[in-house]
């Protein structure tokens, strides 16, 4: 479990002070995988190096399994961090090792014996399904392969968390698949607690429990991800469960709500149970289905005749746990 | 033509002083080179370390070994470095004359000169992977000797030919300058006397060096390079 209770982080430019995290809490609980996504300049990097402590927060603190990792000494510091295995966007592998010794790089640095190291690195290579790539250099391995290393790297400290920052944002769509679907074998293996910082909604779709939206140095909505998508309102549902874009406009004069439906309803026929219950016809302007995690989730933009009684329906949905938010009322 | 591979053949500039000058060279370019090799290297990564940026930035240091120390010499011309520090050779060796006194100035000379080049090698190592290190939990000492010097290798090869190229050099004009050696055999034969002959195999001699050197150089560089 990873504890982070308000962080802060104030860079000094000159006279200025630029607040890059202004009071971040967060709490990913075991075996948990958690998607921290903002747009540019939210904070997403300044968070990753508060969290492994290559900055030194401002204020606040972070803790690991109830052990905390800030306020300690330069010694404790080098030993709170292997509990932290970070994942990098670029891999970030020394080139003048082989895969099996970028592996063995954090034991060597504890002085672990060489026959225990050997073992280690070999069980590594395997979970990450690299065991023929041991004497391979990073140039000769491809993006994706270079990531795996990564991430056995990380691992091999047999660390409590996993940080993950951009693990795929240099990889094409498919690579990108097959590293989430490792780190997800990963946690249900090894039962880690796993942070993933992206700027793809993919990603959180893909393989995130729970998530947070960063803005500005400060989370704005957070939680599980079937919660959020049932958020009316909320900016992360529609970015997760976007329309497809230029909606059709609307023709006369009914109001039209976005409705957002997850799990058990979204086989259930939630519009035409509306349309026999008030005799009305609904008109669909747009609409998406996605499977999230273990979930199917719906959005639709839905039109509803001039002549119905928009507060009823609306009423309606929400007793059956639909998110509806009316055009107009929010974006 | 044949006149004038015999003649090379029996004179005695060639027969008698050609090998113990070739010797002398070798002398003065390897103790120079090695010693310039031992200290440069910690020379450059204290400077890459010291920087503000670095990882133990040290203002004073910094300030001391960049614009004192390494700008200053290397900003002298290497013929009068030479001559200014002729008490300080004597000081150090015995005497400033023959290989070993030109030695001594060559490495100062060149010591400068190498600890930049060490150090533009090691800034070629990406930041990431210095983060990488950190967040492993290693300490200074290991980023250095695990991170910086075998990810910077190849560069630094490549800075200890070119420094080795220079110094070969750098030993003709030393040799000039009491030191013996290629250089001077070039210049008391081949000048003061005017004997053409010693000049041109001289010549052939210091640019087959070279050649050998870069040759090599080379080859180590991109045998250990694997990026
Ligand atoms: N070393 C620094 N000195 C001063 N300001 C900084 C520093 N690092 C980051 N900032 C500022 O902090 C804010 C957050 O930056 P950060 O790099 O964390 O954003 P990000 O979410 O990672 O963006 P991106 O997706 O573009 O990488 C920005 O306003 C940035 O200018
Ligand atoms: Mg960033």
């Amino acid at each position: 479990m990873i504890t982070v209770s308000d962080l802060r982080k104030v860079y000094r430019q000159g006279s200025d002070e630029v607040v890059a995290l202004a009071g971040v809490s967060l709490e990913v609980p075991t075996g948990k995988i958690h998607g921290i996504v903002g747009h540019s300049g939210a904070g997403k990097s300044t968070l990753v190096r508060c969290l492994t402590l290559l900055d030194r927060p401002t204020s606040g603190t972070v803790a690991v399994n109830g052990t905390e990792l800030t306020n300690v000494s330069d010694n404790q510091l080098r030993d709170a961090r292997r509990r932290i295995g970070m994942v990098f966007q670029h891999a970030n592998l020394f080139d003048s090792r082989t895969t099996a010794q970028n592996i063995a790089y954090p034991l060597e640095l504890v002085g672990t014996p060489k026959a225990e190291i050997t073992a280690k690195v070999t069980e590594l290579l395997e979970l990450v399904g690299l065991s023929k790539f041991g004497k391979a250099y990073p140039s000769q391995l491809s993006g994706g392969q270079r990531q795996r290393v990564g991430i056995a790297r990380a691992l091999a400290t047999d660390p409590d968390i996993l940080l993950c920052d951009e693990p795929t944002s240099a990889l094409d769509p498919k690579t990108t698949d097959e590293i989430l679907d490792l780190i997800k074998k990963l946690r249900d293996r090894l039962n880690i607690t796993v942070l993933i910082i992206t700027h793809e909604m993919h990603v959180v779709k893909q393989a995130c429990d729970s998530v947070s939206l960063l803005e500005a140095g400060r989370i704005v909505e957070h939680g599980d991800l079937d919660t959020v998508i049932n958020t009316a309102g909320s900016s992360l549902a529609t970015t997760l469960l976007p329309l497809p874009g230029d909606a059709p406009r609307a023709e006369g004069s009914g109001d039209i709500l976005d409705i957002i439906y997850s799990g058990e309803q979204a086989n259930d026929p939630v519009l035409s149970s509306v349309a026999r219950r008030f005799d009305i016809d609904i008109n669909v302007l747009a609409g998406a289905v996605e499977q999230m995690g273990e979930h199917q989730f719906a959005r639709l933009r839905i039109q509803l005749p001039a002549t119905a009684d928009t507060a009823e329906v609306v009423n309606y949905l929400k007793s059956i746990g639909v998110a509806v938010t009316q055009k107009g009322d929010a974006k | 033509m044949m006149d004038f591979f015999s003649e090379l053949a029996s004179n005695p500039g060639i027969t008698k002083a050609m090998w113990p000058a070739f010797i002398e060279t070798m002398q003065m370019t390897l103790v120079s080179g090695l010693v310039t090799v031992l200290i440069g290297i910690p020379l450059g990564v204290l400077l890459l370390t010291s920087n503000k940026n670095g990882l133990a930035p040290l203002r004073w240091l910094n300030w001391l070994l960049s614009a004192v120390i390494v700008n200053i010499t290397r900003s002298i011309p290497f013929a009068i470095l030479m001559i200014a520090l002729i008490p300080f050779s004597a000081l150090v060796v015995g005497t400033a004359l023959g290989p070993m006194g030109a030695s001594v100035s060559l490495t100062i000379g060149t010591i400068p000169f190498y600890a930049r080049l060490v150090e533009t090698a090691l800034k070629e190592v990406s930041s990431g992977k210095i983060d990488a290190a950190k967040v492993m939990g290693s300490t200074r000492m290991q980023i250095v000797r695990k991170v910086y010097l075998p990810e910077a290798m190849p560069g630094i090869i490549d800075a200890t030919t070119t420094t080795i190229v220079t110094l070969i050099g750098y030993t003709a004009m030393a040799g000039v300058l009491g030191g013996g050696g290629l250089g001077y055999l070039a210049y008391n034969y081949g000048y003061v006397r005017y004997e053409l002959e010693i000049m041109v195999v001289t010549i052939v001699i210091l640019v087959a060096l070279v050649q050998l050197v870069q040759f090599f150089g080379d080859r180590i560089s991109t045998r250990i390079n694997h990026r």
